[in-house]
């Protein structure tokens, strides 16, 4: 008993939370598979097609966690995905090459910057109105959400924008993460998207952990006045906070692309959702100054295993909304009790 | 007086998992009485208030209420029974008007519906009481004064029919005008019938007001009596447990030359055209009412504020903003732990480098251990008492808290403290102890700037005192040449004092 006592302390004081849940939401969907399913939940095959779309929202959600560490929101973030994407198909059509072309390379290093740059100025412009006008980033970002959403349908003149066969770069099609993508795999099993948002991960933990600017974005959270008390540009701070953000997010519409190939702006709503679901799900707090990059990747692990698992117990798309809903209700409320009892003792 | 008094608490213990924060503790009121309830921080007095409202329930122990068992189960319950609080802090909802505040949670809103008319008579019985009678009930609260919703908050005590009143530390955030009227109101109050418990650290409001007092210490009650029949020592030492012989230690410092000037400090509203030398080795002390311009003249030094005017520093100057100030030596300790002066949900250690990161990072990249080292060194150095650095700044006591606080400014190396009430809900061991460590920082050369409401501090501390009126400093002697009485008439302006000796 006492046994049990010291290891339900130790599990309510630990950051893991999220992992236990991830595992304990693994082994439920393992479990139902197991008795009345195909036994397949666990195969490689299927942990493969659950990696890819995790990863699509990792990458983006790992930008999103330095906003809401730092007390911000930003519900523009899947617009700009989409918005940064398109930019990238629509850019990418209109080269005066094909692939096949030697010079084609550094043209396409050109549409990537592009691409990086559409992302950053979208943060850039959400991070000086807030900054500017001290109006809360919720309002703001919700206007802006709008407008990117607009500029990418002027961009994409109000359709799906599909890359033209002769102008995908090589590697573009190792972001696929569909069934018979495997020969293009850098590491086998592995979805290279998943590649990518787990190094984009390690990076982001480094600089929240290891560097001045990653201590202030959650002094900044944590509390604004104390942080200017403290000296920290919070300005500055924040409006490179978005800009990377951005940046998160335009590596997002880039996988996002490669993945699919075709882009239309108007899939970008909703997914601010997910991203910011996945944020939430990995220990951050909407009031600021909590939060990882790791923690993220798993939210955003929980986001798909939970959609995945209910799909393969054969649970419609509309039930699968209804659950995960709840779990990031009871996820936020347990934490919250968490802290309570913590505070208590 | 009747035999069994309004108000009994008996035997009352509540523990706090391995914490015991009330051990034993009993304490009676009588109707028309005062009992001064007095204890350091964390001695249990606002979990022993928490319990009589509710909030907490006793492990053990009996609460009697005019002679009845009663047992609160929540803040509602226990207003039923006509046990009111008005908290340290004011609980008014500042967008509703005063009548509608005062009414709030009442009883006989019959069905939900509110009888205004009806209900009208009462609330102005209740601000005449309180001698608010020209106030419109219908205004904002959020637009009256602090004294002003404090004595709404009363009000609303007296409409629900209290019999109990509760007052935790109701002067601290008054401007010293409004205290007087405060314990006037008191008076009053006592003299209809009501029982009161007040609480407070100190001791010259605990003899104008109460009639008994009661003292508690680490969850205990250790003395009680009558407040005319008792010296300040023995409160004093029965609130500290040892005999307290050096209220205030001070460690030996010489001032040196001037190195600090400041010329003609503007601010948006207060200060105005502030000038003043500071030299090396000093504490100088800013004395002045709450709302004179003492926080905004810190922050405006700190860079904070924009300011107008200029500072320089050996005959340098010194750019605006935090940064430079920072940089020039400027450290600010805040008013308000609570809310700036630390984050509270991070750790010791983070709160107390998060000013100064540069000694450990090499390209932006921080080396953790040497930062971690460096931060339990100066925990020593200020006795902050932790489990470990790692603990969240929010689980400290309030003097711990401000411990860690002068630490940052430490960490800073900055040689020009500004330090804002630095003593503030601050025990009195504590206390000491800050005093000892701003006369060992002045003995190392630094200059420090104290601002504070509580006069014997500054008088005692200080080597020369400014007085704040109205945002501009219009005297600054040698502590030895000020006297409380001094201190105060200049503060509140020569010019009211003889327009009130005139009429």
């Amino acid at each position: 008993m006492n046994q049990f006592a010291k290891f339900f302390s130790w599990l309510s004081r630990s950051q893991a939370g999220p992992f236990f849940a991830l595992v304990a939401i693994v082994l439920f969907f393992a479990c139902v598979d197991f008795i009345q399913g195909s036994g397949t939940f666990l195969s490689m095959n299927n942990i493969r097609i659950m990696m890819g779309p995790a990863a699509l929202i990792a990458i983006p959600a790992l930008g999103m966690t330095m906003i809401i560490i730092s007390g911000g929101i930003d519900l523009s973030a899947g617009t700009a995905l989409t918005l940064s994407g398109t930019v990238m198909a629509v850019t990418l059509n209109a080269l005066p090459m094909t692939s096949d072309e030697p010079k084609f390379g550094s043209y396409v290093l050109g549409v990537l910057m592009l691409t990086v740059l559409v992302g950053s100025v979208c943060g850039l412009i959400n991070s000086a109105i807030i900054s500017l006008s001290k109006v809360v980033p919720f309002i703001i970002t919700l206007g802006t959400m709008s407008i990117f959403l607009g500029i990418g349908q002027i961009v994409s003149s109000q359709a799906t924008v599909t890359v033209g066969r002769d102008y995908r770069p090589g590697w573009l099609e190792m972001g696929y993460t569909g069934p018979v993508a495997e020969k293009y795999y850098l590491i086998p099993y592995i979805p290279t998207n998943a590649i990518l948002a787990i190094v984009l991960a390690i990076l982001l933990t480094a600089v929240l952990r290891y560097t001045v600017f990653g201590r202030n974005i959650y002094a900044i959270g944590s509390n604004e006045s104390t942080a200017r008390l403290c000296g920290i540009n919070v300005t500055r701070t924040v409006l490179c906070v978005y800009c990377l953000a951005g940046v998160f997010v335009a590596i997002g519409g880039v996988a996002a692309l490669a993945n699919s190939k075709t882009m239309n702006p108007i899939e970008g709503q909703g997914k601010e959702l997910e991203i910011i679901a996945a944020v939430v799900l990995g220990g951050g707090s909407l009031t600021g100054g909590r939060g990882s990059a790791i923690g993220t990747v798993i939210g955003a692990m929980i986001f798909v295993v939970i959609s995945n698992g209910c799909t393969m117990w054969g649970i419609s798309s509309t039930y699968t909304h209804i659950v995960i809903g709840c779990v990031i209700i009871v996820a936020v409320v347990l934490d919250q009790l968490r802290r309570r009892s913590l505070a208590a003792t | 007086m009747s035999a069994s008094p309004l108000l009994e608490m008996q035997k009352i213990c509540k523990r706090f998992g391995p914490t015991i924060a009330l051990d034993n503790v009993g304490l009676e009121v009588n109707a028309g009485e005062v009992l001064a309830l007095i204890g350091e921080n964390g001695a249990g007095k606002s979990t022993l208030l928490k319990v009589l409202s509710g909030a907490h329930r006793a492990d053990s122990g009996r609460v009697k209420l005019a002679g009845q068992a009663f047992q609160p189960t929540g803040p509602s319950s226990s207003r039923r029974s006509g046990i009111a609080m008005i908290y340290q802090e004011l609980n008014l909802a500042p967008d509703l008007s005063v009548e509608d505040n005062i009414l709030l949670g009442q009883v006989g809103t019959g069905g939900g519906s509110l009888f205004r008319a009806k209900q009208r008579g009462r609330v102005q019985d209740a601000l005449e009481t309180v001698g608010l009678a020209e106030l419109d009930p219908r205004a904002r609260a959020g637009e009256q004064s602090v004294a002003t919703q404090q004595l709404v908050e009363i009000a609303r005590a007296l409409a629900s029919d209290a019999k109990v009143i509760l007052f935790d530390e109701p002067t601290s955030s008054l401007p010293q005008r409004d205290v007087a009227r405060l314990f006037e109101i008191i008076d009053r109050l006592k003299a209809s019938g009501i029982a009161i418990v007040y609480i407070s650290h100190f001791l010259e409001e605990v003899r104008r007001v109460a009639d008994r007092y009661t003292v508690l210490r680490d969850g205990h009650s250790v003395g009680s009596g009558d407040v005319a029949a008792v010296a300040d020592e023995e409160i004093v030492s029965l609130m500290v447990g040892r005999d307290v012989d050096d209220l205030f230690p001070v460690a030996p410092h010489e001032p040196r030359d001037t190195w600090v000037e400041a010329k003609d400090i503007t601010g948006s509203g207060y200060p105005k055209s502030v000038s003043l030398q500071l030299r090396s080795g000093e504490i100088f002390g800013v004395a002045g009412l709450v709302g004179s311009g003492r926080t905004e003249l810190l922050r405006c030094l700190f860079g904070l504020d924009t300011a107008r005017g200029g500072i320089s520093k050996e005959k340098r100057y010194v750019g605006p903003g935090v940064r430079a100030r920072m940089r020039a030596g400027f450290g600010m300790l805040s008013e308000d732990r609570k809310s700036e002066g630390l984050a509270q949900d991070m750790s010791i250690i983070e709160n107390i480098t998060i000013s100064n990161l540069r000694p450990y990072s090499t390209v932006g990249i921080l080396n953790l251990r040497k930062r971690d080292v460096k931060a339990m060194e100066l925990m020593q150095k200020v006795e902050v008492k932790a489990h470990c650095g790692h603990q969240l700044v929010s689980e400290l006591s309030g003097g711990n808290q401000q411990k860690v606080a002068i630490a940052r400014i430490l960490h800073q190396e900055s040689d020009i403290l500004l330090m804002d009430e630095p003593t503030k809900g601050i025990d009195v061991g504590t206390k000491a102890e800050i005093y000892r460590m701003m006369g060992e920082l002045a003995a190392e050369g630094k200059t420090i700037v104290f601002v504070s409401s509580y006069l014997p501090e500054l008088l005692a501390v200080c080597d020369r005192i400014g007085v704040m009126d109205r945002g501009q400093l219009c005297e600054v002697r040698d502590a030895a040449d000020w006297s409380e009485n001094e201190i105060l008439k200049s503060a509140i302006g020569l010019a009211e004092e003889e327009a009130s000796s005139g009429s």
